[in-house]
């Protein structure tokens, strides 16, 4: 099923016009507004240029582009060898994406949404993860499986689902989730090019944001090395000096809102965006908490054995005697993801961070 | 964009034999037999043979080579459950009254060819190549696989049902889109057809008109639960039709009728005309594992019945009537069978203890930091124990 019209219209505007391949080139040069959704876009394409070995498959990604329109412009480009449409079985995707993997190529396979991606949760958790090991590092699975996730774009049930902790409760997963377009781009590549399987996760609602950004250079950064890896690094997306707010994927957005309130209190926040949930970069988070002494993990999963629960437990672990307060956490209830009119109840808002914060046992009360 | 690939691949082979492509998909109305139970070969037209059905005797080299790696199949069964019984390895999936199936799975394939094996399988690794003790290690408790899957063109032992046949549809899918003309044989068992997983590779291998041959075992049984209450297929090779693809059914126990159905099937699908389902009717002679007691759903009488259509005896009888098993034959082949027993006895027997820091090193590519403080952790654990000592 598609989103809601007005989403699915406003992806095809944005993406499908930019991809055909050199005019894409010339198009890509210099610092513009570029989408989320153009900068993934643009990743796969300079991954496949790259190395013939990349293919991308799944659900309506070849002539119509991917219901998100990711893959807009990839069948036209680089043929129906490259980029193609399978039959409608996300085990399948991923069980021949495995066969292809140890057969020499990458595949870049698609999961329609968050929720559509459990039928292959067998082969994800029994297979892709475990391969290197089992085979004693013989056979590994160079492969990424991109899953749009998480809500907050209206969507119906079973379409706007946090996933991550499945993914990240399984060893041998790398789970990467960016947060900002120039992100996208360099965690897609980075993902592709890794030897390890790495479920990539999409922040659906981030889609249709924009940053002014320069494809080019981006391009040319990753293909130098001259930019440092993301994979293990947490990035500081916010610098600030009283409490630290760790997020990642789609609340990182909502966390640099709150820490722009709180600023007009005089209070100064810092924001971790973390990137990658595996492998997670403990020492960035742990160096900033030091520092603050004070901390809200905020997510949009269900809290209860999270991704924010074992955020919490580390921070607890490490940084207990610099800590002035109990760390907090915002995250989603412990519902099934609500149905769109509950939505706003349901997502860690601003005000919600700032109530934490507020908690966090400030001198002179709060 | 119209696939018509697999299509026009069914409509083309079918015009070659001369009938309509349904009837090429069908299986033939019998299972294919060669060898009668007592190891008389069929007169010809009686052996199962209708249009588009008719399977040419394998050569003689090719027959006693065969009955070779059957006499080592059996042997290898029979040692390691020995082992088993003497404590020697916790578990073995018994492939006993199997290893024809076993034998022509690897025969019928070429050195750059895949095959994707269940736990059950340990026959048809071996008789493709794998080194036994390689083999071993994952049911000695070393390791989960001990050989290198690319090296002999093995994957891994499944143990979760079905999801293996999926990987054969990759690793032949991208075989294609190289232009190489790889054919990849995938196993499973009978039970394992009720899995989601068999619908989905058998569905993506026919779309993608992938040279995939799926090769059930179909052995009666998924531990105690009997085929019928698996299917009501009218066979279990009759599914094929239904994904668009060539289904065949061969008397599991039969080494010349599996050589020459899994022999055609191969060059069929190596010659581009899609994936290939062949059931081969056969009987799991011991319980599930030695954890198992198949006296608890099936009557004594029932094995007996089955003892009478042993795969060795059947070939032996068929060989030493046709002149093809002289007994210098015989007794270089016992040789060999015994030598490869006296490898698994040895093997068996020395100490291979995984090092405790190997639970670290393949978990990913490079070691997170966490996994480092983990392998640390343990390492710190261990020298402890030493100095206590």
């Amino acid at each position: 099923m598609s989103p809601t019209a007005t989403t699915s219209s406003a992806a095809t505007g944005h993406v499908s016009a930019a991809t055909a391949a050199a005019a894409a080139r010339s198009a890509d040069t210099g610092t513009q507004p570029v989408t989320f959704a153009k900068a993934l876009n643009t990743a796969l394409a300079d991954s496949m240029a790259a190395e013939d070995s990349v293919l991308v498959f799944g659900e309506d990604v070849g002539v119509l582009g991917g219901v998100f329109r990711i893959t807009d412009g990839l069948t036209k480009r680089f043929g129906t060898g490259r980029c193609f449409d399978t039959p409608l079985a996300e085990s399948g995707i991923v069980g021949m994406a495995i066969g292809m993997a140890m057969n020499g190529m990458r595949p870049v396979i698609e999961m329609q949404f968050d929720a559509f991606a459990y039928p292959a949760f067998e082969q994800i958790a029994s297979h892709v993860a475990k391969m290197h090991n089992r085979t004693k590092g013989r056979m590994p699975l160079p492969m990424v499986i991109r899953i749009p996730y998480a809500g907050g774009i209206g969507g119906v049930e079973h379409h706007c689902d946090s996933s991550e902790s499945y993914y990240a409760h399984t060893p041998g997963l790398k789970v990467f989730t960016p947060a900002t377009v120039t992100d996208a781009y360099l965690m897609l590549r980075e993902a592709i090019d890794s030897p390890d399987p790495v479920i990539f996760m999409e922040p659906k609602k981030l889609y249709w944001t924009k940053e002014q950004v320069d494809l080019d250079a981006l391009r040319i950064s990753h293909e130098t090395d001259a930019v440092p890896p993301t994979e293990g690094r947490a990035a500081i997306a916010r610098s600030g000096t009283d409490a630290t707010l760790i997020a990642y994927g789609p609340s990182v957005s909502t966390a640099m809102a709150a820490a722009e309130a709180a600023a007009l209190e005089g209070r100064s926040l810092e924001v971790i965006d973390v990137r990658t949930i595996v492998p997670l970069d403990d020492a960035t988070i742990c160096e900033s908490v030091r520092k603050t002494g004070r901390a809200v993990v905020i997510a949009e999963a269900p809290g209860f054995a999270s991704v924010s629960s074992e955020i919490v437990a580390r921070i607890q672990e490490r940084c207990f005697h610099s800590l002035a307060a109990p760390v907090l956490r915002v995250t989603g209830f412990d519902t099934p993801y609500p149905a769109p009119k509950l939505e706003k109840y349901y997502l860690p808002s601003v005000d919600r961070i700032l109530d934490a914060v507020d908690a966090l046992q400030w001198e002179g009360g709060a | 964009m119209t696939n018509t690939e697999a299509r026009e691949a069914i409509e083309q082979v079918s015009s070659k034999f001369g009938i309509t492509p349904e009837d090429y998909m069908l299986p033939a109305r019998t299972e294919i037999h060669m060898l009668d139970i007592n190891g008389k070969l069929h007169p010809a037209g009686e052996q199962g043979a209708e249009p588009g059905h008719e399977y040419p005797l394998p050569s003689p080299r090719a027959l006693v080579d065969a009955y070779e790696q059957l006499v080592i199949g059996r042997r290898v069964n029979d040692q390691n459950s020995a082992l088993v019984r003497q404590g020697r390895m916790a578990v073995y999936p018994s492939s006993h009254g199997q290893e024809a199936a076993q034998v022509a799975a690897a025969l019928c394939l070429g050195e750059d060819d895949w095959m994707f094996p269940t736990y059950r399988d340990t026959v048809a690794v071996m008789a493709k190549g794998v080194a036994p003790m390689e083999v071993m290690a994952g049911f000695r408790g070393e390791w989960h696989s001990g050989y290198d899957p690319k090296q002999y063109k093995v994957s891994i032992q499944s143990t979760p049902l079905t999801t293996q046949l999926l990987h054969a549809v990759g690793v032949a899918h991208a075989a294609k889109l190289r232009g190489e003309d790889t054919v990849v044989l995938a196993m499973c068992g009978d039970g394992a057809t009720s899995e989601g997983d068999f619908h989905e590779a058998l569905n993506f291998a026919a779309v993608f008109n992938l040279p995939v041959i799926f090769f059930v075992q179909n052995n009666q049984y998924a531990i105690s639960v009997p085929l019928s209450q698996q299917s009501v297929a009218p066979s279990l090779a009759h599914k094929a039709v239904g994904y668009g693809m060539a289904g065949e059914r061969v008397d599991g126990n039969d080494l010349v009728a599996l050589l020459a159905v899994l022999g055609r099937a191969v060059r069929l699908a190596r010659e581009g005309n899609g994936p290939l389902l062949v059931e081969a009717h056969t009987y799991r002679m011991q319980a599930h594992t030695n954890a198992d007691d198949a006296t608890r759903y099936r009557d004594d009488a029932e094995v007996q019945g089955w003892i009478a259509k042993d795969p060795v005896t059947r070939m032996r009888s068929y060989l030493q009537e046709a002149g093809l098993l002289p007994e210098a034959t015989e007794a270089r082949i016992a040789a060999s069978a015994e030598a490869v027993a006296q490898a698994l006895r040895d093997g068996m027997n020395s100490e291979n203890n995984p090092a405790p820091a190997d639970l670290f090193a393949h978990v990913f590519s490079t070691q997170t930091t966490q996994l480092a403080e983990q392998a640390a952790l343990l390492a710190d654990e261990l020298a402890r124990e030493e100095d206590a000592k």
